[in-house]
């Protein structure tokens, strides 16, 4: 790798006016941390407009048929601003599908992948920067069915972001327009992972091997690995459905099945089929949503333990298995579905085995801190909360991974406060405790300190007081508009009151976070190269780092995580120091 | 300040574990959140393998997080003295009695519930006829719909799906102390048939045939409950359900029929293949892809 000086931070070969060279350095950008830049700018958007939507629905569990604040007088004004039951349906299908689809999966890999990843390995870049600016440009068209859809009659897709048929077939044009959008999610995430896999493969810095890479980077690739085996599998199914749709295929539709009185198919597909295809993809997804924020995590915890990552290779063994067995538990999503009943025990089986890698993975956290000089920063705040969370949703995940209570607890409301434990309380957690970690990397400047520590605080307080009572609503079904009219869950109305204000609680709490970030982005201190003493190579490079990243190449000659090293004076030993 | 922190994270389990015990004992003010009274022998074996699998988990839970909030505790201060951490990269032995530990636990587990899904999920009843043992017959087949229950109990012949059929709709009456089986079918899309008081629920098909099977020990009126989408309305798809005595049964049963001519029709039930939908007018074409639309909002 030639030197690169930091003239070069614009795009060589690019000359012209302001403008044009603003165009293509920001725009149509080839280097790999602008195109992260772009992904964590565009999730964290998308992450308020999902956040509304998740409040709607808080909104209406609480309230029910109530005025909507706002909104409600917007979009029904001829029934005085309550929402419709569709409606409803809509906002907690959009609020998923926004959540999964355009926040955690893009700011996970196409954010901190594309940004970390050429740092990480020490490359000047992807393997295929054109590629990589496609993979970000291919999310726009999903970004566009999606906006379109919510200016659809029926204001958006409404069969859950599971979509199961024969409902989602019969349902208006949103659904199409939600199919379109998820085949362009997959397709871009399909270009992102193939450009992690060859750069983290064969652009490795010399000195670096596989048992050099910090865990991140592991994190991402095994994510890479398990996108691009589950992902066309997804396509495929989308397009059927999106078949069966359009062209009456029926795929999915049995014989002789009836809606609103005389709509009738060809028939002769499996219904279930769909949700094999789905859940295929759709297990799988739910590691690759948090296999790279247990990466980032790993380097946090240890940074600021100024201690070694207890058991490095158990870790990266326990992605990997993790991964492995990721293929073959999608069934434990279909236990009750009618599929056929002994499998869902050889799904059992297996289900009970990937929480044990992932326990695995706790206990070296705890591991790594345990006797560490801990410095309890902002971002390791995060870390320790994303730890300690995670440890709730694993372990809500063994009890509903037995098929007997899974009876009880599926499609209930127990099911959203699991897939909220690892999902936001963790991936979430772990996702600000990067960007408050690698920020000052980013943009060369420190976010603040105090601000960062109350959002966390508040964060942790409020995501408990929403999520843990979910845990007592087994008897609630989900997505249900108003669960009132049971007479068995009346009582359960003060409890989902207490819920609702904690959201909006979580809510208001993040506009704190919108301020350090922009805030810090101008005003904050100048960060140096490697304000945290860390040992990874990104550090070692200018903040922020110019086109081209390092302006020597670097020469690895230890592990990641060479903290506190009896032989050295530091307490870190950076990967590229000669000793 | 760190010391802050560390009650903070140990906070976590105290309170989990205290709420979800408060839940599982019925303490105020959580003393309705937990399930409701089970009411069935196959629901509180259900009930022990929950309570029990929780109980473990907030062993778990208290063992993980106390040690984290204590970690944070004893080396959160230690940030501003000369002191180095330890530098411990691994340590075999604790790795392995970490894997194995929670392994035999999880293999445990899992063979210990297989008989609770078996008895609910496999073990269909049957009933031994002149020493040949056959499933039992359904008493009532139940034809889920947008938005709403049909109830088709057996009638004299004890055959569903036959003409003396009897048609209830969102009202499911059955014995009590009694072993019964149902017959779930579907006449459009998913819906799932959940009973919360007897630990029952099961996703019901269209193109499949599905059966449940249960005892309710006592009589008492609980409710059916959708538990997938199934559309707009699908919060209101509700039915009641009542378990009376034997007698109280027979007599509603002999109601039923004098109210309900033997006139069993099968409701809808359009089978119009592709090309039958083909040869259809066009405005009837677009009266279909109409009510399509309809089906939304
Ligand atoms: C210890 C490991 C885990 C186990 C044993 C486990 C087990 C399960 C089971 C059995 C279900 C299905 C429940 C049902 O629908 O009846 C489920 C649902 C779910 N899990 Fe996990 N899980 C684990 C970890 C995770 C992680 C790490 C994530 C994501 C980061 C995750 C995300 C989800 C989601 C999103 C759903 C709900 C999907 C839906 O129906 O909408 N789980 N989990
Ligand atoms: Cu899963
Ligand atoms: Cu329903």
């Amino acid at each position: 790798m030639a030197e690169v000086s930091v003239e070069n931070s614009i795009e060589p070969g690019r000359k012209g006016n302001a403008v044009s060279r603003f165009v293509w350095t920001y725009v149509f950008a080839t280097d790999h941390k602008v195109i992260g830049l772009q992904f964590l700018f565009s999730s964290l958007i998308w992450f308020f407009v999902g956040g509304f939507l998740a409040l709607a629905v808080r909104w209406q569990l609480a309230w029910p048929w109530s005025d909507m604040p706002i909104f409600g007088h917007m979009l029904f004004a001829e029934s005085g601003g309550q929402m419709s039951p569709g409606f409803y349906n809509m906002l907690f299908t959009m609020h998923a599908t926004i959540m999964i689809f355009f926040v955690i999966i893009p700011i996970l890999a196409g954010a901190f992948g594309n940004y970390l990843i050429p740092l990480m390995v020490g490359a000047e870049d992807m393997a295929f920067p054109r590629l990589n600016m496609m993979s970000y440009w291919f999310m726009w068209p999903a970004f566009g069915c999606i906006i379109l859809s919510f200016f659809m009659p029926e204001y958006g897709a409404s069969a859950g972001w599971t979509s199961y048929p024969p409902l989602s077939v019969f349902q208006g044009d949103a659904q199409s327009l939600w199919l379109l959008a998820m085949v362009f999610v997959g397709i871009s995430s399909m270009m992102g992972s193939i450009n992690y896999l060859t750069t983290i493969i064969q652009m490795r810095a010399p000195g670096m091997t596989m048992f050099r890479l910090p865990m991140t980077v592991w994190g991402m690739f095994i994510t890479a690995i398990m996108q691009a085996f589950a992902l066309p599998v997804l396509t495929a199914a989308l397009l059927m459905q999106l078949s069966d749709r359009m062209l009456m295929t029926g795929f999915f539709l049995p014989e002789n099945i009836a809606v609103n009185n005389g709509v009738a198919t060809s028939g002769g597909g499996q219904v279930l089929l769909w949700q094999h295809l789905f859940w295929f993809y759709s297990h799988p997804a739910v590691y690759i949503m948090i296999l790279p924020a247990m990466g980032m995590v790993s380097d946090i915890i240890s940074c600021f333990s100024r201690k070694p990552l207890f058991g490095y290779r158990p870790m990266v063994y326990s992605i990997t298995s993790i991964a492995g067995l990721g293929f073959i538990v999608w069934g434990h999503h279909m236990f009750i579905s009618g599929m056929n009943h002994t499998l869902a025990m050889s799904f059992m089986v297996s289900t009970m085995l990937i929480a044990l890698p992932s326990g695995i993975k706790v206990f070296n956290w705890i591991g790594t801190l345990w006797g560490g000089k801990l410095q309890l920063t902002t971002p390791m705040l995060f870390c320790v909360g994303f730890v300690s969370m995670f440890v709730i949703g694993g372990l809500s995940g063994i009890v509903m991974s037995a098929p007997p209570v899974d009876i009880v607890i599926h499609d209930t409301y127990y099911i959203v406060a699991h897939l909220h434990y690892v999902l936001f309380a963790s991936s979430v957690l772990g996702v600000l405790g990067a960007i408050y970690f690698w920020f000052p990397k980013m943009f060369g400047r420190m976010m603040n300190e105090k601000l960062g520590k109350i959002h966390f605080l508040l964060t942790f307080i409020f995501l408990n007081g929403t999520f843990f009572p979910m845990h007592f609503l087994s008897r609630m079904p989900r997505r249900v508009a108003d669960p009132y009219i049971y007479e068995g869950l009346k009582d359960l109305l003060p409890l989902n009151q207490f819920m609702t204000i904690c959201a909006i609680g979580m809510g208001l709490t993040q506009l704190i976070f919108v301020a350090n970030f922009f805030g810090s982005m101008f005003f904050g201190p100048k960060a140096g190269r490697n304000p945290w003493n860390a040992n990874t190579l990104e550090w070692t490079t200018v903040s922020p780092p110019p086109h081209g990243n390092f302006d020597v190449q670097p020469i690895v000659r230890r592990g990641p995580y060479e903290y506190s090293h009896p032989e050295t004076e530091r307490d870190f030993f950076p990967q590229t120091e000669s000793s | 300040m760190n010391r802050f922190w560390s009650v903070l994270f140990l906070l976590v389990p105290i309170l989990g574990i205290a709420s979800v015990l408060m839940a599982m004992y019925g303490v105020t003010p959580l003393e309705s959140a937990w399930l409701p009274k089970s009411l069935s022998q196959a629901g509180d074996t259900i009930d022990q393998l929950f309570n029990g699998i929780h109980l473990l988990a907030a062993f778990i839970l208290a063992g993980t997080v106390f040690t984290i909030g204590w970690a944070l505790w004893r080396f959160g201060d230690r940030g501003n003295s000369n002191e180095k951490a330890r530098y411990v990269t691994h340590n075999t032995k604790l790795e392995i009695t970490w894997t194995v530990i929670p392994a035999l636990i999880l293999v445990f587990l899992a063979f210990f519930q297989m008989k609770s899904w078996a008895e609910n999920k496999m073990d269909r009843p049957t009933v031994t006829v002149d020493g040949v043992s056959t499933f039992k017959a359904p008493m009532v087949m139940v034809k889920a719909k947008r938005f709403g229950w049909e109830f088709y109990y057996a009638g004299d012949d004890g055959i569903v799906e036959t003409q003396d059929d009897i048609f209830v709709e969102n009202l499911l009456v059955l014995p009590a102390g009694e072993e019964i089986v149902l017959q779930l079918e579907s006449r459009d899309v998913i819906h799932s048939f959940y009973v919360p008081e007897l630990r029952l629920k099961q996703d019901i098909v269209p193109g499949m045939t599905q059966f449940v099977w249960f005892n309710a020990r006592e009589e008492k009126e609980i409710e059916i409950m959708c538990t997938e989408l199934c559309g707009w309305g699908h919060y209101m798809m509700k039915a009641d359900l009542n378990f009376v005595s034997r007698a109280q049964f027979d007599a509603w049963i002999e109601e039923q029929k004098a109210a309900y001519s033997p006139e069993f029709k099968n409701v809808v039930e359009p089978s119009a293949s592709l090309g039958e939908l083909k040869k259809l007018h066009s405005p009837q074409l677009s009266k279909v892809s109409k009510s399509l639309l309809e089906i939304n909002n």
